[in-house]
């Protein structure tokens, strides 16, 4: 305990060094915001298990560590060590951040069209403060948690974007986060703001990935806010490196009519956890939440969602999907919560997971809080293994078990792919499933 | 519809049918709780030194723990030390040989209450070890269970009698370190159930016992023990009825089961307390700890419950899988109206190999009241084989209602399959209209559906409580649509 009572004071005493150094410092407003973050950070600490909320993740190994809010820029990287996170084929605005700022020189932010401000957090912060004053904490509440708080304190860059009303982004926006792996453990505080204005459209890609070893911490906060008939595409793609922890707390408010779809996909980290909100606040708003992890070794994924029906004839649909293999451990976790008057609502979920291992551990929990009776809400979860008929079913056509078995898993996850409307998108992950299915490489020698 | 809102309303406010007191002279113990309480309560009932020395310790481990907050629950405080913790009828002294020598009052409340003691025990077969408060007055059909070998007799008793069996397996399945509510049980349990099916033995007869509070300000700490020897079944049913009055009253009962190998126990409740007025005030606060421990291999434990009355409930029968085969099931109808407030469910905790568990769970909310379902599959690492599936689903009536669903799942072994599956839904217009388009009126078209609704659950009754169930469901909720 008197470890993490140490590194609590590590992150106020570094925070006093390096305080007058973040992204838009000297600014009141932020300046405040920052200071209360870290008040609150002081009084709540890191979750413990014994909060209900943190019940199946722990973050003791976050909390032993010291980290150190990164400066390198890396500025020998060049684009062609993106590799496949380019996305071959993809036609979009692309921000680069390493290491939690902006590095310019990979960026290819294109041609915006009028009506849209695409800038890195930092910049906006120069340009437009006003308006990002006017996103800044309005979703998710510093005193959330200790990695909310700890972000107010010390974020540093991440997308801002903004929609003028009725205007649509045709291209995505591609968010890629980069962190190359250094010597000692690093913290990245990433907070992203998206407006869209009434009946505005854009689509945004999240995207992280790792370059090389390294224990580190991506602390992310995304908010979001869709004014009537907007429409955001989100797709979050989850790659960190084998040492990397990704936490994320992500808040959509939509107002009346609007559309927010998340494709949430984790494939790599050691430590992933997302919350995943949307707060349907006006009528006839609806949200689509799809979700993947695939988990081995001793991978942790957490994804907990939930979903405010606050007026009447909101729609959900959920549908999360895990494949855990190795000594992995998955944790769902789905509130739909329809308030008082809400009738109308229609409300799906979804969890189905296939557990491949011994070793291997899931903890599920579809939840379900009604105060209204003119509803239509369900829920359902599962958790199975490979359909032994099926399975059969292959083998008597002379398919070897491996391959079917692969067939089957691959099967399984792609439901959640397929429905991907970003075609290079959708060919990564698929090609990431490949390799990290148990036995879906197989499926590269059949036909 | 608005001659049925008038109904409705009607059948809402209905007063509460088994409203009434009996005037039996008590001997109670002063209200508060302390170490001499316990020992009072002991030496009344004559009980051993290692009896008293375990009610000590749990009472001394209860003094560390605080009240759970984690359902979803509002409740007013309580005044543990306002209660009084023994309350005994006069007539315990010189404790009843036959029925003529039971108070007149007691056979009378029982008789309202429909209890069949007389002969209407013998035609529905039911012996009933009537609970009268706290303390056993009347035990029937001991002689024909007798034969068998069946020990069915109440706790003080099976403690003078059968203390070997008493001492081996008390605090076995819900020790006393269990929770805050099966603490202060062990510490105060007044008396409560005993029973033991010898090895092989069917139970001739379903086995029951009639609960009854009755004195004011007097919590009811019931303490029941099933034991189920290898291979043998048994039936038990519990039922509950209470007077009206104005104040909250305590309830905490702790209820453990074991079955050794091929062993059934089948447990039904119908839990019809008073649940307050329409205001919420008074009620009973009914905190349970009830489980069992299928100890034997293809050991069998059922759980059943119609819960209408309360208000407050919090109750998680639940069932630990631990022989291999062994097979666990929970089926549930839970019904809030007015302010009442229930959070129940089951834990089903697979131990041991093919292991398999069934969860049936129906929630009724109506007026102002909040129903949650709160369970728990948890399949262990060695559970090979293990099959789960859940089904919740909820009935919503009224736009001021809650329901709600906590379901847990924890697995952790790869051959597990677990299944849950959960919906809410209100009575739909056109399924009214159409019974209602058949000449059949607006009132019982609801209790048609409602009645369609649990369906599942009310087969699993035995059928003096299938009978009675529905009564109490129709009772708790007519109309209550709108």
């Amino acid at each position: 305990m008197s470890t993490a009572v140490a590194n609590l004071d590590h992150y106020v005493a570094a925070f006093e060094e390096a305080a007058g150094r973040l992204p838009g410092a000297g600014m009141p407003w932020l300046d405040a915001f920052r200071r209360q973050g870290l008040a609150a950070f002081e009084r709540l600490g890191f979750p413990s298990t014994r909060q209900e909320e943190w019940k199946y993740t722990s973050v003791r190994a976050i909390e032993r560590e010291r980290f150190a809010l990164a400066t390198e820029t890396c500025a020998g990287l060049v684009e062609d060590d993106l590799g496949e996170a380019r996305m071959e084929g993809l036609e979009a605005h692309r921000f680069v951040f390493l290491n939690g700022r902006h590095a310019p020189q990979l960026s290819r932010p294109g041609k915006l069209p009028t009506g849209v401000t695409a800038l890195p957090l930092a910049e906006a912060l120069g340009m437009c403060p006003d308006r990002v004053e006017a996103l800044v904490g309005r979703r998710v509440a510093v005193e959330e948690n200790g990695f909310t708080a700890l972000n107010a304190a010390w974020f540093t860059d991440g997308l801002f974007l903004e929609v003028e009303p009725g205007v649509e982004l045709v291209h995505p926006v591609h968010v890629l986060h980069v962190t190359v792996g250094r010597d000692e453990p690093d913290a990245h505080h990433l907070r992203h703001l998206i407006h869209l204005g009434e009946g505005a459209r854009a689509v945004v890609i999240e995207h992280y990935i790792a370059l090389g070893e390294g224990v580190y911490l991506n602390n992310v906060v995304d908010e979001l806010v869709l004014q009537p008939h907007a429409h955001l595409r989100h797709y979050k793609l989850v790659q960190e490196g084998l040492q990397g922890r990704h936490i994320a707390a992500i808040d959509t408010h939509q107002l009346g009519g609007s559309h927010y779809r998340s494709h949430n996909v984790c494939l790599g980290g050691a430590l992933t956890r997302n919350e995943i909100r949307a707060d349907l606040d006006a009528e006839y708003a609806e949200c689509e939440l799809f979700g993947l992890y695939v988990t081995d070794g001793r991978q942790h994924v957490d994804n907990h969602t939930r979903v405010d029906h606050r007026k009447p004839h909101g729609t959900s649909h959920e549908f999360y999907k895990g494949v855990l293999a190795g000594r992995s451990r998955g944790v769902f976790n789905g509130v739909v919560y329809v308030h008082p008057g809400a009738q109308k609502t229609d409300a799906q979920q979804a969890n189905h997971n296939l557990l491949l291992s011994r070793e291997a551990e899931i903890d599920t929990k579809p939840q379900l809080e009604i105060y209204a009776d003119d509803v239509k809400c369900s829920h359902g979860a599962t958790v199975g293994q490979l359909d032994e008929q099926q399975l059969f079913y292959l083998r008597s056509r002379g398919i070897p078990e491996a391959t079917a078995a692969g067939m089957l898993t691959y099967g399984f996850a792609h439901d959640l792919v397929e429905h991907m409307g970003l075609e290079p998108v959708r060919r990564l992950i698929e090609e990431l499933l490949v390799r990290k299915l148990p036995h879906a490489a197989e499926l590269q020698g059949v036909g | 519809m608005a001659s049925t809102e008038r109904e409705v309303e009607e059948l809402v406010r209905k007063q509460y049918e088994h409203g009434f007191e009996t005037d039996v002279e008590e001997e109670t113990a002063p209200p508060g709780l302390n170490e001499d309480i316990i020992r009072l309560i002991s030496n009344k009932k004559n009980e051993p030194d290692w009896l008293l020395e375990w009610r000590l310790e749990a009472y001394r481990h209860w003094l560390t723990m605080a009240e759970p907050r984690w359902a979803k629950l509002e409740i007013d405080p309580i005044d543990f030390q306002a209660i009084s913790y023994y309350a005994a009828p006069k007539s315990r002294k010189d404790a009843p040989k036959s029925l003529d020598e039971v108070d007149p009052k007691l056979l009378e409340t029982y008789e309202k209450l429909g209890i069949p003691l007389h002969e209407r025990a013998a035609l529905a077969g039911v012996a009933v070890d009537a609970v009268f408060d706290s303390v056993s007055v009347a035990t029937t059909f001991r002689e024909k269970l007798a034969k068998e070998g069946i020990i069915f007799c109440s706790f003080s008793e099976a403690v003078r009698e059968h203390p070997e069996l008493v001492r081996a397996y008390l605090g076995s399945v819900v020790p006393y370190t269990d929770n805050f509510f099966a603490a202060l049980n062990s510490a105060v349990f007044s008396d409560g159930s005993f029973v033991y099916i010898p090895k092989g033995v069917r139970c001739p007869m379903e086995l029951s016992t009639y609960f009854r509070i009755n004195a004011r300000n007097t919590g009811q700490f019931e303490r029941t023990l099933i034991i189920a020897d290898e291979g043998s079944y048994v039936s038990y049913l519990e039922g509950c009825t209470a007077p009206m009055r104005d104040e909250n009253q305590l309830h905490a009962a702790v209820v453990e089961l074991v079955a050794l190998k091929d062993a059934k126990i089948k447990y039904s409740t119908v839990q019809n307390w008073y649940p307050g007025d329409e205001q919420g005030r008074g009620g009973i606060y009914n905190f349970v700890t009830k489980r069992g421990d299928c100890r034997g291999d293809r050991a069998h434990i059922s759980w059943t419950q119609v819960e209408t009355g309360s208000a407050i409930t919090w109750k998680y029968p639940s069932c630990i899988l631990r022989g291999d085969e062994s097979v666990g099931e929970f089926y549930s109808v839970a019904v809030t109206n007015n302010r009442q407030q229930a959070d129940t469910g089951t834990k089903m905790i697979h131990i041991g190999r093919n292991t398999t568990s069934t969860i049936v769970s129906k929630g009724i909310s109506a007026g102002r009241a909040q129903n949650a379902y709160r369970g728990l599959v948890r399949i262990g690492k060695k559970a090979d084989g293990a099959r789960n599936h859940t089904q919740c689903d909820s009935l919503l009536m009224g736009d001021r209602c809650g329901a709600h669903t906590f379901p847990y799942m924890e697995v952790k072994n790869p051959t597990a399959k677990v299944e849950h599956e959960a919906t809410t839904s209100k009575i739909a217009d056109d399924q009214l209209f159409y019974l209602r388009q058949r000449g059949i009126t607006e009132e019982d078209a609801v209790s048609m559906i409602v009645n369609g609704f649990c369906k599942e659950v009310f087969r699993e009754l035995p059928m003096e409580f299938a009978v009675e169930a529905q009564k109490l469901l129709s009772v708790s909720l007519e109309g209550a649509v709108g």
